[in-house]
């Protein structure tokens, strides 16, 4: 049977967005890949506005910081205060930008800013750093890899995560110049340990002052000739960054990492992988360019790629509150969910970002995502309690450590959704309701699906349906 | 109009029919598939870092007392095990187990270059990777796949708790996470959830994975709170989260239940502020809740086949801070409790603080070295495998 164009354009929005909204469900039949694709082009174009959540008195401080006495002369306390500060600070950064995911026109833009929150993974509590990379990486999410990966190396988060202001001539720490070669673009395999040494020579000397600005610290630059993958000078960063950007595995490595996030994540044929990044390399690292060989392509749509990525804890929220509009009482809820789930933004759990695919799901994670649609549309009570975060609450009792079941007050527009399907008789309700849900090729069982429907009203049916197809192992999959 | 009220669902409302008694299930029902004396091992994570230098005290060493003046704590007030050597005061009942010997303690465990980042070094601990190394798997996640290809049950490691740890996380399998037999028992018991997953037609690989992980959840949420009914410990514990999980894990031990591996947690040792009251509070809670799961135990003839190992992502520093705390360092202690120990007590040498890192104390013991051990001598398992290469293993098991 062939794929019905319906179909088509959900996985491309689940794919290139978040999935579809409750309002598409009667555009999406119509419209084809390309044009829905140039929409979401379009809707993504504009530069992004900077999300800013930092509050006063940390925006306050660090904007007032001249000179590092005036950091010394905080008291413990102060400091203390500061950090947790911070930390409350960016829940709330990750509470704005999830509802970004969930609302905003730029659906293109967010979705590739969280494909590069998992490449850039940064883990600082600084509330300042983590907006200002947040910032840096949506705004040149769709642009030019090369500017992308020359701004996030000179983020204060990211080189004080990866040490490089220790990093000094004659006392060099190599773990900035090991990661941006092994996990921001050629991967292990394409240099050696001595271009390890010689590139982290070469980043000497990259720092940020208290204001949160790069500099060049030039008495602790190494001057030295450095040799690094073939080639001999006196080298600072961005010649480093020249360098591997001349590198063709760097466009390889890239290419096969936005393949297994957005195509599918067993990963392309060799053949394939070589042609998309050949392009990538030619057009000198051009980002949209890449998206619309993956997009504006036939295989994409194969059969093969539909339905089989099993989404990410992100995913799995930022869809079910596409889907049903709702207001939550207490945002932080999500919090939760992406915690018990094993995805909190801004904490990836190293360097490496978030491993995904198979790795979301065991036992535990996956009867709460089957129970997630019901918590949240249903205020279903639910009482789990996460461990810890040592790095955020340093000995202190969890703030969301809870010994009762949370409650969630959530406001669901159901009219809304019940009012799409106006137009549908009621005899292809049910089919209409699991192709929008679903994008798996088989559904659930029709019979046990009808067990369970309430099939007093047809408000009731649909509401029902969408939460039953929802809660099943076939929807955490796109 | 918006909606704010329980919607009516049939999802969860009906009680569990259990008509379909799955195949692997019964299979469990064959009571030779446990041995008697099944070892098993209990890894309790100290979760924050626990400041070794004031769990097992170096009650001669000037050093000591120099660098703490007022987080030392006195050779008086420490439970003296050896000449140089004194527990912390509110362990009392890890002194009786030393000197019956059940206790053993290894000192100055941890690994080269050690990262002083909490999450980072759990990750290293949990995955037992290098600490320039990021691997998505853990230690014991590993040991399923190398114990149990091919089996169809994921219970031969559980972990105490709502989440599971990447301790537990497998390339193939998985260990499983509850709160509590029946706790997990009731969330899984959805009369819908069984129904789809009893009407479902394996064919595409996702969707297939999802559906076994589903089918294994609903199984063995079913067969481990039967488990837990059988014999359920009658010894009373204290009423702490530690006491609870403990009891749990007795109860599922006297019964005829495959699992191999117990995981729990305690928390947070991260004492940057007002140690000795927090550290007490900690020890205190863990001292009982032992005490009464080791009686239990004994109470039962168990002791024998049970090893619980201790742990932390790192020491601290061996200076006191200026707020009555300690700041995050490298090498630790780890204790070894049970009846099948071959070395007890101090099994090596206490630190050494003249030769510090700067400030920090160097490991002798690569923690590796201690699991490959644990895992070949008392999980027969191949350590070799699991863990990627070879370590030397130790005689302390």
């Amino acid at each position: 049977m062939p794929l019905s164009n319906q179909l088509k354009n959900q996985h491309l929005l689940w794919r290139a967005a978040f999935g579809p909204m409750i309002e598409n469900v009667n555009q999406l039949s119509e419209v084809s890949q390309k044009e829905l694709y140039k929409i979401l082009l379009k809707t993504s174009s504009k530069k992004p506005t900077a999300l800013n959540v930092a509050s006063n008195t940390y925006d306050g401080l660090v904007k007032g910081i001249q000179d590092l006495g005036q950091m010394q002369k905080l008291t413990q306390e102060q400091k203390k205060q500061l950090r947790k500060q911070s930390a409350d600070d960016i829940k709330n950064l990750n509470l704005t930008w999830l509802s970004e995911m969930i609302n905003s026109e730029a659906q293109l833009r967010e979705k590739m800013t969280l494909f590069w929150h998992g490449h850039f993974a940064c883990r600082v509590v600084n509330i300042y750093f983590q907006q200002q990379l947040l910032n840096v990486t949506r705004e040149n999410a769709l642009g030019n890899f090369g500017d992308l990966l020359r701004e996030v190396s000179k983020t204060p988060a990211m080189l004080s995560f990866l040490n490089n202001q220790q990093n000094r001539k004659q006392h060099p720490n190599e773990n900035f110049a090991r990661e941006v070669m092994e996990l921001f673009t050629m991967g292990r395999g394409n240099y050696t340990e001595d271009d390890v040494k010689e590139g982290a020579r070469a980043f000497t000397g990259w720092g940020f002052n208290l204001r949160g600005e790069f500099i060049q610290r030039p008495f602790q630059h190494d001057n030295g000739n450095k040799t690094f993958l073939g080639k001999t000078g006196n080298f600072d960063g961005d010649d480093i960054i020249d360098i591997i950007l001349e590198q063709k595995a760097t466009a390889k490595f890239i290419t096969q990492k936005i393949y297994k996030f957005f195509v599918n994540d067993e990963g392309a044929d060799v053949d394939k992988i070589e042609s998309l990044s050949e392009g990538f390399y030619q057009s000198n690292y051009d980002l949209q360019k890449l998206m619309n060989n993956i997009f504006l392509s036939d295989w994409f749509y194969l059969e093969k790629n539909i339905g089989t990525r099993i989404k990410s804890p992100v995913e799995l929220i930022v869809g079910i509150r596409r889907l049903i509009p709702m207001e939550l009482e207490k945002p932080e809820a999500q919090l939760l969910f992406q915690k018990v789930l094993g995805q909190i933004l801004f904490y990836p759990p190293n360097v490496a970002g978030w491993p995904g695919g198979k790795n979301w799901i065991d036992s535990s994670a996956l009867m709460f995502r089957m129970r997630l649609p019901q918590i949240l549309t249903n205020s279903e009570e639910f009482l789990i309690t996460p461990k810890d975060d040592d790095d955020v609450m340093m000995g202190k009792e969890g703030v969301d450590k809870m010994s009762k079941p949370h409650q969630l007050n959530v406001n669901v527009d159901w009219n809304s959704v019940v009012d799409t399907f106006n137009t549908i008789k009621k005899e292809n309700l049910q089919q209409k309701v699991n192709d929008f849900v679903l994008q798996t090729k088989n559904s659930i069982n029709p019979n046990v699906l009808k067990r369970y429907t309430d099939n007093t009203s047809r408000e009731g049916f649909i509401k029902s349906s969408i939460i039953e197809l929802m809660s099943t192992p076939e929807y955490q999959l796109c | 109009m918006l909606i704010k009220r329980k919607e009516f669902l049939q999802i969860g409302t009906l009680a569990s029919a259990s008509l379909m008694m799955p195949k692997f299930l019964k299979a469990f029902e064959k009571k030779d598939l446990v041995t008697p004396g099944n070892k098993v091992l209990i890894v309790l994570q100290f979760s924050g870092g626990n400041d070794g230098l004031n769990t097992v005290i170096p009650i001669r060493n000037d050093i000591y007392y120099r660098s703490r003046p007022k987080l030392g704590i006195q050779k008086e007030k420490a439970l003296q095990i050896t000449d140089e050597a004194g527990l912390n005061p509110a362990l009392p009942f890890f002194k009786e187990l030393f000197d019956e010997g059940s206790l053993g303690i290894m000192n100055n465990v941890g690994y080269p270059n050690p990262d002083r980042s909490h999450f980072r070094s759990m990750d290293i601990w949990q995955s037992a990777s290098d600490s320039n190394q990021y691997i998505s798997t853990g230690w014991l996640g590993r040991y399923l796949d190398a114990q149990c290809s091919g089996c169809d049950k994921p219970t031969q490691a559980l972990e105490i708790d709502d989440v599971l740890s990447l301790a537990l996380k497998g390339e193939n399998l998985k260990g499983l996470a509850l709160r509590d037999p029946k706790k997990l028992y009731s969330s899984s018991n959805e009369r819908y959830f069984k129904e789809i997953n009893a009407a479902h037609n394996h064919e595409e690989a996702a969707v297939d994975y999802l559906y076994k992980t589903l089918s294994e959840t609903l199984n063995s949420a079913d067969y481990i709170y039967e488990q837990s009914r059988r014999h359920p410990s009658s010894e009373s514990y204290p009423a702490t989260q530690l006491g609870k999980n403990l009891k749990t894990i007795s109860s599922l031990i006297f019964s005829d239940i495959n699992t191999k591996v117990y995981y729990v947690s305690l928390g947070s040792f991260d004492t940057h502020v007002n140690q000795e009251n927090q550290q007490k509070r900690l020890f205190t809670e863990l001292n009982d809740a032992i005490s009464a799961f080791v009686k239990d135990l004994k109470n039962n003839n168990r002791f024998q086949d049970v090893t619980l190992m201790t742990f932390s992502e790192f020491g601290r520093r061996v200076a006191q801070n200026a707020s009555g705390g300690t700041d995050h360092g490298t090498a630790n202690n780890m204790f070894f409790i049970g009846g099948g120990l071959k070395q007890k007590g101090l099994i090596n040498a206490m630190p050494d603080l003249i030769d510090l890192n700067q400030g920090d104390l160097k490991y002798t013991v690569d923690f590796k070295s201690v699991y490959a051990t644990l895992l070949h001598n008392w999980l027969e398992a191949d350590d070799e495998k699991v863990l990627g290469k070879k370590f030397e293993r130790m005689n302390f098991i």
